[in-house]
Parts: C-alpha cells; structure tokens; sequence
C-alpha cells in the first residue's frame, strides 16, 4: 500500500515542478468544446441536445493528450527501468502511476464538466450526472489508455499511434457516459447506465494493471 | 538431436516441433494447393447455389444476393480476430516466434474481411434502405473491427524489434477480444436507444434452406481462402524474419 | 432460373449494387495473392543478391 501512495506521491511532485504539461491538457478540453457552438450555431436547443456527446469527446481526447505523460518521461530518462528492477510488485508501481494520472487529468474534467455544461444550456440534474459518468469513467479512461500509452513507449510517430490504438477501447465508456446524461434529459432512468459504468471500472481495475505491467517489461526489454 | 522430420513415422504429429519456422515452411508450402483447391471447389458450389439455385426474395428481389458475400465476410472477420488473438496469445505463452508470425500473417486479411462486410453492407443498405451507411449496430461494430485490426497492423509496422512487436501486438490483440464483446454489447444499446427498433440489415425473416446453404458454402470458400492466404503470407514472413539463418540460405529457391 | 443471360446481368434493377459487391470482393480477393507473391518475389531477390556478395566477397578476398 505504501508502495502505491509513493508512487503516487512521486508523480505527483513530478507534475507539480511541470504544472504547464497538464494545464494544457485542461485547457485543451475547455477550447475543443468552445469549438464546437463556434461551429455549429448558438441554438439552445441544439446545443443541449449535442452537449453529453461534445463534453465526453472531449474528455477523451484531452485524456489522451495528458496520456503521453504517463510512461515516456520516465521511459526516456532511464528511471522507467529502474522501477521496473525495483523489488516491490510491478503492478502496484504501475497502478499508482494511473491513479496520478487520472487524479492529475481526469478529477479536474469531473471538476470543470459543468462549467462547461452551462455554456452548453444543460439543467441542473443533467449536470449532475455529467459529473457522475465522468466521475466513473474517468479512472477507466486512465486505465485503459495506460495500455495504449506502454504499448506505444519510444515508438516513432507514438502518440498518433496510441490514440488509433485506444479510442476504439473508449467506445463502451463513451456510450454509457453520454448516453446517461442524454437519457436524463429526456427523462428516461439512468440506473442502468451507471451500472454499466461501474461495471468496466471494476473490470478494468481488475484486470488492467496486470496488463500494463506486462506491457511495460516488453517496451523495456 | 535426433531427427527432427520424422512426419511420416509418428502418426501423432509433435505439434512443438512444427513450431520451428524450419519445420514449418515446407509443410505450409505443400498444405496451400490444397487450400486454394478446397477454395475454388467451395467458392464454385457457393457462387452456384448463390446466383443459380436461391430464389428471389419476395421483398428484396435480386438485390439480396449480396447477402451470400457480405454474412460469410462478418463471419469471417470475426473469427479472423479470435483466431490472430489465439495465435498471438500462444506466441506470448510459449514464446515461441512462429505463432507470432502466424498472427501477424492473418491481420491483414480479417481487416480486407471487415472491410468487404462494410462495403457489400453498404452496397446493400443503398437499394433497400436508401443510404450507403446507417448506424446500425452490426455494421457499427464491423467498422470499430476494423480500426481493432488496423491498429494491430500499425503497432506491429511501427516497432522495430520484431520479438517487442510480437509481444506487444499479442497483448494488443488479446485486450481487443475481451473488447469486442463489451464493444459490440455496448454499440447495440446505443443503436436501439437512439434509433428505435429498425430493421436489422442482417435479420432475415425466414431464412430459405437455399440461401442458408449458399452462405454456408461462401463461408466455408472465404474459410479455406483465408487459410491459404495465411500460409503464403507466413512463409513470406518466415523469409524476411530468418533470413540470415542457414536452413534458409540452404533453400532450393534462395540457393545461388 | 435466369430466362436470359441479360436477365442475369441486369439483377432485376439491382445490378450496380450486386456487381460492385461482388467485383471489389473478387477484386480483393485477388489482390491479396497476388501481392504476397510479390513480396516473396522480392524477399528472394534480395536474399540471392546477398549471397551473391557475399560470394564475390570471399572470392575478392582469396
């Protein structure tokens, strides 16, 4: 447990001392969905229609940008093998490396969504469960992403690579997200959709880790 | 070492040995023939029983016949994937680089199978529900198929070392089979939640005897094809991959 | 089944969608072979020059 906290620990200082990587990430995802009334017109009406679908796209493509983050500083400086050496359990190093990334990319989506949400006409419940489905999707985007991202490690052109590689992963999470805060809009239940979200977290915290890991020992071989 | 070509006295074929590419390469030379054979006979049958034997449907008239090569191309690209995974993944268990290459030779036509399921789709939707693409939830699917395999091809093309991308391939392959299901689940949802219930592109009411047999006989043609696409295209990677090794130079093709 | 091979060709109306279908399918069927045969063709060519040097190479040597 220790291991993890300080792995966690350690990327979190590593972010703060480079705060402008993850800023832009953010900033990121507040222009895209700006973009997106920009191009499409002012309706209300339309906005709030297409407002789920914009904001998780967006927060897909922003979690792929901070994804780079993850492994390839550590990859290109040598420390990435030296973790991988380290006695404690590869998988928990790894697995605290996610949760730095989502808490340093994800949590402020869940924390900025409904900001956004207003600029885009939402009401109050949908709001709410907008940060909800970020809320639970967003440690599986993390997660599922980390794979792309050590599949990828020293790869030419692997940024580009890694988001073929991972948004069709994206896709279960994207529907279920937007799709909860669309059927809340209409009024329909969003029980099932929540469920389904904590269903592939549960799955991806399960197995994931286990896969990063191996995935990780092969880009250092 | 003993001998290890001793096909002929063991009846019980020691699967490990054929897992050397050495051993290997000659035998998928002698197996293509009678692959490409099974091929044209199936392919023959299949295209008879398809243009000659089905009737017309009373609501789709001719242009149904497209069924016979878009339904064994979904199949097909389907059971493509579970096969690479497999391979791939008895690559990253046993180490051992052949299975590896097997994968890697049958990437290539799964996403040529996905790719013709989506155009004889469209070319299907077109005349009968009057748009080139709909958002239904098996072609949705195929498409998100598609971008699986395409992302398999690249990863392996962009990694030099060829055991790194072996590796790394295999666990690309085997996170996409877990996906496809929960994808393919999750795609269906969305389609009857957005669109209502409309016509499935692939649910046919009663399906004719015949027609089922000529999906079956195109399935089983694109099947015996797709073996003998991938030995050809193993031995090819066999080639690139061990060519400094001796058993290679010592081929009567490469031999000066 | 068919009263004519016009009759056949023309697929009740349908026959732009059936024979693109069913040409880009032969199409790629086709290409496939052939294009793995070409890069046999061509892994070979390269490995008979390689030993090609590699002769002429001792021999220059000796």
């Amino acid at each position: 447990m220790s291991v993890l906290l300080a792995m966690i620990r350690r990327d979190l200082l590593l972010v703060m001392r480079r705060k402008s990587e993850v800023l832009t990430a953010l900033f990121f995802f507040v222009v895209v969905t700006s973009l997106f009334p920009l191009g499409i017109g002012a309706d209300t009406a339309l906005l709030r229609k297409i407002a789920p679908g914009v904001i998780w796209v967006a927060a897909l493509l922003s979690t792929l940008l901070g994804l780079q983050r993850m492994f390839a500083a550590d990859y290109a400086d040598g420390a990435l093998e030296q973790i991988a050496l380290s006695p404690q359990p590869m998988v928990l190093l790894v697995a605290g490396k996610m949760i730095a990334h989502w808490m340093v990319c994800g949590l402020p989506l869940v924390i900025l969504a409904p900001i956004i949400g207003i600029q885009f006409d939402l009401d109050t419940s949908s709001l709410y469960i907008l940060m909800g489905t970020l809320l639970l999707g967003t440690p599986v985007l993390s997660l599922l992403g980390s794979i792309g991202a050590a599949l990828t490690l020293g790869v030419r052109g692997g940024s580009v690579l890694m988001s073929l590689l991972v948004l069709p992963l994206y896709i279960p999470v994207l529907i279920f997200g937007a799709g909860a805060v669309y059927a809340n809009s209409v009024g329909l239940d969003t029980s099932g959709h929540f469920s389904l979200l904590g269903a592939l977290l549960i799955l991806a915290l399960a197995f994931v880790p286990w896969v990063t890991a191996a995935a990780v020992k092969i880009a250092i071989e | 070492m003993t001998d290890t070509n001793n096909f002929d006295k063991n009846r019980l074929v020691n699967w490990f040995k054929l897992s050397s590419p050495s051993t290997f390469y000659p035998v998928a030379g002698k197996l293509i023939p009678f692959f490409w054979v099974l091929t044209a006979i199936f392919g023959l049958a299949g295209l008879w029983v398809s243009f000659f034997v089905a009737p017309v449907d009373a609501v789709q008239g001719q242009g149904y016949r497209i069924i016979f090569i878009h339904v064994p191309a979904s199949w097909m690209s389907m059971f493509i994937y579970l096969v690479m995974a497999a391979w791939a993944g008895l690559g990253l268990i046993f180490n051992t680089r052949l299975s590896a290459m097997m994968a890697q030779a049958l990437a290539p036509i799964g996403a040529w199978m996905a790719f013709l399921s989506l155009w004889t789709g469209a070319f299907w939707g077109k005349p009968m529900w009057g748009a080139w693409w709909v958002w239904d939830a098996r072609l949705t699917s195929e498409l998100i198929l598609l971008f699986l395999y395409l992302g398999f091809i690249a990863l392996q093309a962009s990694i030099d070392n060829p055991r790194r991308a072996d590796k790394a391939g295999a666990i690309l392959a085997l996170v996409g089979v877990v996906n496809v299901p929960i994808i393919y689940f999750s795609v269906k949802w969305w389609n009857t939640l957005h669109q209502g219930a409309s016509v499935s592109l692939t649910k046919a009411p009663a399906m004719a005897q015949t027609m089922l047999l000529g999906m079956l006989l195109m399935a089983l043609c694109f099947w015996m094809y797709t073996i003998a696409v991938g030995l050809m295209r193993v031995r090819a990677i066999i080639l690139e991959r061990e060519a400094h090794t001796d058993w290679v130079r010592q081929l009567d093709e490469v031999k000066v | 089944m068919w009263n004519s091979p016009a009759e056949f060709f023309a697929m009740g109306g349908y026959a732009l969608y059936v024979w693109c279908s069913f040409g880009v399918c032969l199409a790629v069927l086709l290409f496939e072979p052939l294009s793995i045969c070409a890069r046999n063709k061509a892994i070979i060519r390269r490995l008979k020059q390689e030993q090609l040097a590699e002769q002429f190479d001792k021999e220059g040597s000796q």
